[in-house]
């Protein structure tokens, strides 16, 4: 047995990437995540990899139930967006990937802050390529900003590691809870990253400008590195009910006006994570379960929307709704899994989503969070609402826009095709999910009850939507911006700054100007008296100087006589 | 966001044979069978027991209700409220 930390293999193994050439490639850039997915099962529980450094012990290789199911699924996303990528050529993109994907898998297995902040800093500083690497300016001035954020969060939690050290000693990573500034510092390098409401943005703004296989692999590895970074520092802290309430209801709103297919499916990812931090902020086992359970399903069934819509803006080079419409004539293959993908998202029963969220959903029903339980009854219909029918239907079905693009590439059919059968096999099959869970689950998803409440509701859903839009009450998609907290610092912030600057140059200005003048002043004075006709640069004759002196002579015995007397 | 494709989009022929959900006859039988569906599945609280997780829920038609009320406060509020707030042209940021 081999006991190396995965995320690391896959980072190694990026390097050789560019040296490759053809099928090799490919076959060398599957074979990481088949190897890092052995190596991980072949590791038993326990802290395997540590080194000295600054006084302390380095974890790198901490494996527990937690750190195993986020590790296995990051494995499994990663295997999944290879295969979606192979056909790209650029291998700037295959590398940040793969570092990107590394880095995540490594932050899960750290047991110390330390650690998990150096690969907190690598996951923004290699993930800012996928979206580089689309090559157009928005997607430059997204990327720019996406980084500054990104780095923004791990500078916050270097400051929270630094200051809980100074506070416990330790630099372990375990429960830290909200008692000192250590740890809200680090609770808000966590939310940013998490997409806490008003931090959100960043996600919205970052992802529709990523490559189509970037978006992918983003979707799966920083926002649920963070939930997991929650699960592990946070269990039970209430305030994450109320921040996960918050993100569960809100972007759904945003999701129902947005054109762009790709930003609602961000806003769709922000609602997803609110269920999993409201399982979090519950704490109990069966909430943290379903967190848990939640993060696994969501990764594949996300990464499979993102890629079915990838594949049409591969296709037709654009995903916004209102250019879309009538796909399913020529791309019939991506539309069904497209459909596998919102109804896993939209927890139907038999796919991933119903045996996961049900559980979030149970638990806060539990602990008698009946507000918390409606607002995310709410926010399972919205999700149904957008990503269920919403991206389907805009894209797939809708008005016919007369495009008749090519089916996706067969790469990407494959991709989307294993990830449909992992969507519906876990739907039917939860056992094996539910086996590597951090606790014990006692809890069956298919009672009669659960299975009806659902159906109704999302019948229901999916009636309201009908009948909106066959009344016309439902708002057509129009090509438009919509604000968000972006805002701020796009335009407010950029305003602000401008006049600032404009301020203080006229500030500036006038310094110099005054100064111009003051020392032109001088000049002129100077020039005056010291110049070639200046009184003190006269040429003296002799005799003056003579009389002068005889003067001064008098004036002085005349004092000296004054004296006596 | 646009990108240009690798080639030219093709568009549909003009002698395209129409699919079946062209017909808007056809899209009426949909949504009468989602309607159908729908009757169907909130009768089927009077046979099936339901073990309530709240004290609410158990109450006939409580879900299809929420669902149905819920989804269309959601398009009409973001239609009628956050739409007016926050939309503006595209390219807003572009200058």
């Amino acid at each position: 047995m081999i006991e190396f930390p995965p995320g690391l293999l896959l980072i190694l193994g990026a390097l050789p990437v560019p040296f490759l050439r053809g099928p090799l490639r490919g076959i060398w850039m599957l074979a990481l995540p088949v190897a890092a997915f052995a190596l991980l099962y072949s590791l038993p529980d326990g802290n395997h990899f540590q080194i000295a450094a600054f006084g302390q012990e380095l974890e790198l290789l901490r494996v527990d139930a937690l750190s195993r199911v986020f590790g296995y699924v990051f494995i499994i996303a990663v295997f999944l967006g290879v295969i979606y990528s192979l056909h790209v050529r650029a291998v700037e993109e295959h590398v940040s990937g793969l570092i990107y994907a590394g880095a995540a898998i490594g932050a899960v297995f750290v047991g110390d802050l330390v650690s998990l902040f150096v690969y907190w800093e690598l996951t923004a500083i290699a993930s800012v390529f996928l979206i580089l690497a689309r090559r157009t300016p928005e997607a430059l001035a997204a990327s720019v900003r996406y980084l500054i954020i990104q780095v923004g969060s791990g500078v916050l939690l270097l400051a929270g590691l630094v200051v809980r050290w100074h506070e416990t000693g330790s630099i372990e990573f375990g429960h830290i809870g909200i008692d000192g500034a250590g740890g809200i510092l680090i609770l808000l390098a966590f939310g940013i990253k998490a997409a806490f409401p008003l931090l959100h943005n960043w996600l919205q703004d970052s992802y529709p400008q990523a490559t189509p296989t970037g978006a992918v692999l983003l979707s799966a590895f920083t926002t649920k590195l963070a939930i997991y970074a929650l699960a592990r520092g946070y269990a039970g802290t209430e305030e994450l009910i109320w921040i996960g309430v918050t993100m569960a209801a809100f972007p759904i709103f945003f999701a129902v006006i947005e054109n762009d297919l790709r930003r609602v499916l961000a806003y769709s990812l922000n609602n997803q994570l609110g269920f999993m931090v409201v399982g979090v902020g519950i704490g109990t086992e069966l909430a943290l379960n379903g967190a848990a359970a939640h993060a696994f399903t969501h990764i594949i069934y996300k990464s499979l929307l993102f890629m079915s819509m990838g594949a049409v803006l591969h296709r037709t080079g654009t995903v916004l709704a209102t250019e879309l419409g009538g796909l399913y004539k020529s791309m019939p293959f991506t539309t069904v899994f497209c459909i596998i993908g919102g109804a896993s998202i939209s927890a139907f029963p038999l796919f991933s989503g119903f045996v996961s969220k049900s559980m979030i959903l149970a638990a806060a029903a539990h602990e008698e969070f009946y507000f918390t339980w409606l607002v995310l009854l709410f926010a399972s219909a919205g999700v149904f609402h957008h990503s269920g029918i919403k991206i389907p239907f805009f894209a797939f079905f809708a008005h016919d826009s007369g495009k008749r693009p090519k089916e996706a590439p067969l790469n990407m059919l494959i991709a989307m095709g294993l990830a449909s059968i992992l969507c519906i096999g876990i739907g039917v099959w939860p056992s094996a999910l539910y086996a590597i869970l951090p606790f014990e689950v006692d809890f069956r998803p298919y009672t009669d009850s659960h299975v009806l409440s659902q159906v109704q509701l999302l019948f229901f859903s999916a009636l309201a939507f009908t009948v909106l839009m066959r009344t016309g009450l439902y708002p057509p998609e129009l090509r438009c911006t919509n604000l968000d907290t972006d805002w701020l610092y796009r335009r407010l912030g950029r305003n602000v700054l401008r006049r600032l600057t404009r301020a203080a140059g006229a500030i500036q200005t006038r310094f110099y100007d005054t100064l111009n003048r003051r020392g032109q002043r001088l000049l002129v004075q100077l020039y005056r008296h010291h110049g070639p006709h200046g009184v003190l640069a006269r040429t003296w004759p002799t005799g003056s100087m003579v009389l002068w002196v005889a003067l001064l002579l008098f004036a002085y015995l005349f004092l000296y006589f004054i004296d006596i007397f | 966001m646009t990108d240009h494709p690798e080639t030219e989009v093709p568009m549909a022929a003009p002698d395209e044979a129409p699919r079946r959900l062209d017909r808007k006859a056809n899209v009426t039988k949909v949504a009468w069978a989602l309607y159908i569906v729908c009757a169907v599945v909130i009768l089927l609280d009077f046979p099936i027991h339901r073990h309530a997780d709240t004290s609410f829920d158990g109450n006939f038609g409580f879900y299809g209700a929420y669902g149905f009320v819920g989804s269309v406060l959601l398009v009409l509020v973001a239609k009628y409220i956050l739409r007016r707030i926050v939309k503006r042209p595209e390219g807003y940021y572009d200058d």
